[in-house]
């Protein structure tokens, strides 16, 4: 019975067991070869780490309104860009703390608007038209967001000090160089992260969130309040994307493409499994690390090997890695399975 | 105490209730009653508007003319979720539960409304919240040792027989611990067996509980012998209402259900 329980589970989960080799070994590679020192080595892991923490947050909220909906939302990226852009605005006139509250304010102000305007006449109407509806969204607030606030690139100043701090010095030759304000941003993000994750996961709303998701009609009628999880979801959905733009606005600068950016939360979220939010958690570190290490490691080999150029693979590594992927595993890392009965 | 002396007073009353989509008529003056206590079936061939009806009364649809009132109050509009707050619990013909989690889950979304805990104190699982999670975790116990599904508690709904995932239906009702109960088919697809079973379940709600029961139902057979009064419907239309005898000796409800003799 166990033995044929684990050889079940086994051929099942071969994907992951294969991901977790390839991804150990391609992490193992340049140490062994002495491609890099690991002083250099981790240093690159740690800036991978700290890169794939922030598409966990943006992955997060993606994760949390399908959870709740259904349905994907494409606004989340656009959501980064006038969080971050409100912020931005804002701050010129008063301090970052307060700009920062005010468009937290203005954030849920958003998701009380959404759950009025879009979300409330499209309850028990098909998945499709809910998707639409967050394209729509999309391409509002991206050309609102500019109309009010501005094209320009603005600046964010998180006002924690750029200068990098070098860490183990006496443990490898040169230490490990990082920037203080990453590992703050990063410290910060984590454990918002963590928390929501939590939360999500262990309390009695989650579950309620659960089952709004699967079946408006059957929620409501058990007594679960859809308009006020929605509002909930879209307003958690708002504070991430905030989160996220302050951190990314502040290295990037605010701009248009903050929105694109964000959407590197998207393969974050397939990968992870669309309604898993510990899923959202680590298929942002597995992400965030394996690109920075082919944009590293493999550009540099690429580059030995055939003369190419090498570069720019950190742009399209996530995508080609979750599409291997959901060929072999539809439902992603830790999504829920479907199981149908015919 | 017999049956009929527990019958009580007028729970719901439905009075001229039309619905239309589109130009169609769905229902056409509907009235009815139900009293406290009671098991009432609503029966019909199919497309009678039996579920509209029962949307009807959930909240789900609102009628284009007539009244219906709960507890002596008219209710202007309706959403299902006021429905569930006024102790009016459903299932579905078709199966609507949430097919990935737990059958144990699916009965906790249930006792939603009766949580009082705040966000905050459900996140850190303190004090209150915690006591209360408890709390709503036996009750929840009750139901499941009620309908004899201990065994399946941990797993997905979705992977369940079809005659189990109505019971989990039933159970996520239960839950809510309602005063009027809606079963909209409970019985269909089901084998004799499972539907002798979810007859017994329904009486043992109604006895144990106090629970009034509205069921529809298309098949005559497994019902008239569990319901107090009976009302058909025929296109929509009310064909007949009474005790199960006098409905069996309805002629236009024999007509509907045999045919009309040439």
């Amino acid at each position: 019975m166990s033995m044929y329980h684990t050889t079940a589970q086994l051929r099942h989960n071969w994907p992951v067991v294969l991901l977790a080799t390839l991804l150990a070994a391609g992490l193992a590679a340049p140490l062994a070869s002495g491609a890099a020192t690991s002083g250099f080595f981790l240093e690159v892991l740690l800036g991978g780490l700290m890169a794939g923490v922030l598409y966990s947050l943006v992955a997060l909220g993606f994760v949390l309104i399908y959870k709740a909906s259904g349905v994907f939302n494409f606004a989340q990226g656009a959501m980064v860009l006038f969080a971050a852009l409100a912020a931005a605005r804002l701050a010129e006139h008063m301090p970052l703390a307060l700009a920062a509250t005010l468009a937290l304010l203005l954030m849920i102000a958003f998701a009380w608007l959404v759950e009025r305007i879009v979300l409330r006449p499209l309850v028990n109407q098909s998945a499709v038209a809910l998707l639409m509806a967050t394209l729509g969204i999309s391409t509002f607030l991206e050309g609102f967001g500019q109309a009010l606030w501005g094209s320009a690139i603005y600046s964010i100043n998180l006002g924690l000090s750029k200068e990098p701090m070098i860490l183990g010095a006496q443990l490898f030759e040169g230490g490990i160089l990082v920037s203080r304000d990453d590992l703050v941003a990063t410290s910060v993000v984590g454990a918002l992260v963590l928390v929501l994750g939590l939360f999500f996961q262990k309390t009695a709303t989650g579950r309620a969130l659960r089952a709004v998701a699967d079946d408006h009609l059957a929620a409501q009628s058990i007594g679960i309040p859809l308009n006020r999880i929605w509002v909930i979801v879209w307003s958690v959905a708002g504070f991430v994307a905030l989160v996220a733009g302050l951190v990314w606005g502040s290295k990037l600068g605010v701009q248009f493409s903050l929105s694109e950016v964000a959407l590197k939360g998207l393969p974050v979220a397939i990968l992870g499994g669309l309604t898993s939010v510990p899923g959202a958690i680590i298929g942002g570190l597995i992400i965030g690390v394996g690109e920075k290490f082919a944009e590293v490691f493999l550009g540099q080999a690429l580059a030995r090997w055939f003369h190419l150029q090498g570069g720019g693979i950190e742009n399209w590594f996530a995508y080609v890695l979750v599409l291997a992927f959901l060929l072999v595993r539809p439902e992603g890392l830790f999504g829920e399975r479907h199981i149908d009965r015919v | 105490m017999t049956r009929g002396e527990q019958i009580g007073d007028v729970l719901l009353q439905v009075e001229h209730a039309s619905l239309t989509f589109g130009g169609v008529k769905a229902l056409a003056d509907i009235s009815f009653d139900v009293r406290e206590h009671e098991i009432r079936a609503i029966i019909g061939p199919n497309g009678a508007g039996k579920s509209s009806l029962l949307n009807l009364i959930n909240g789900v649809y609102t009628p284009v003319a007539g009244t219906i009132s709960y507890r002596g109050r008219v209710r202007p509009r309706m959403h299902p979720y006021d429905a569930a707050r006024l102790g009016i619990a459903r299932t579905f013909q078709s199966l609507a539960l949430f097919k990935g989690m737990s059958v144990l889950d699916n009965i906790m979304t249930g006792r939603t409304l009766k949580m009082h805990a705040g966000l905050l104190a459900q996140a850190l699982h303190i004090g209150p919240a915690a006591r209360e999670e408890i709390e709503h975790r036996k009750v929840v116990e009750r139901i499941i040792d009620f309908l004899e599904i201990q065994a399946y508690r941990r797993q997905p709904v979705g992977s369940l027989s079809y005659g189990l995932q109505k019971r989990v239906d039933l159970g996520r009702a239960l839950a809510l611990e309602p005063q009027l109960l809606l079963l909209d088919e409970p019985m269909a697809g089901m084998n004799l067996e499972e539907k002798q079973d979810m007859c017994r379940f329904i009486l043992d709600v109604n006895e144990e509980f106090g629970t009034t029961i509205v069921l529809i139902e298309h098949d005559m057979g497994v019902v008239m012998d569990i319901s107090d009064r009976v009302v058909v419907l025929d296109y929509g239309r009310k064909i007949g209402d009474g005790t199960p005898e006098e409905v069996r000796a309805n002629p236009e409800v024999i007509n509907a259900y045999l045919g009309v003799a040439h």
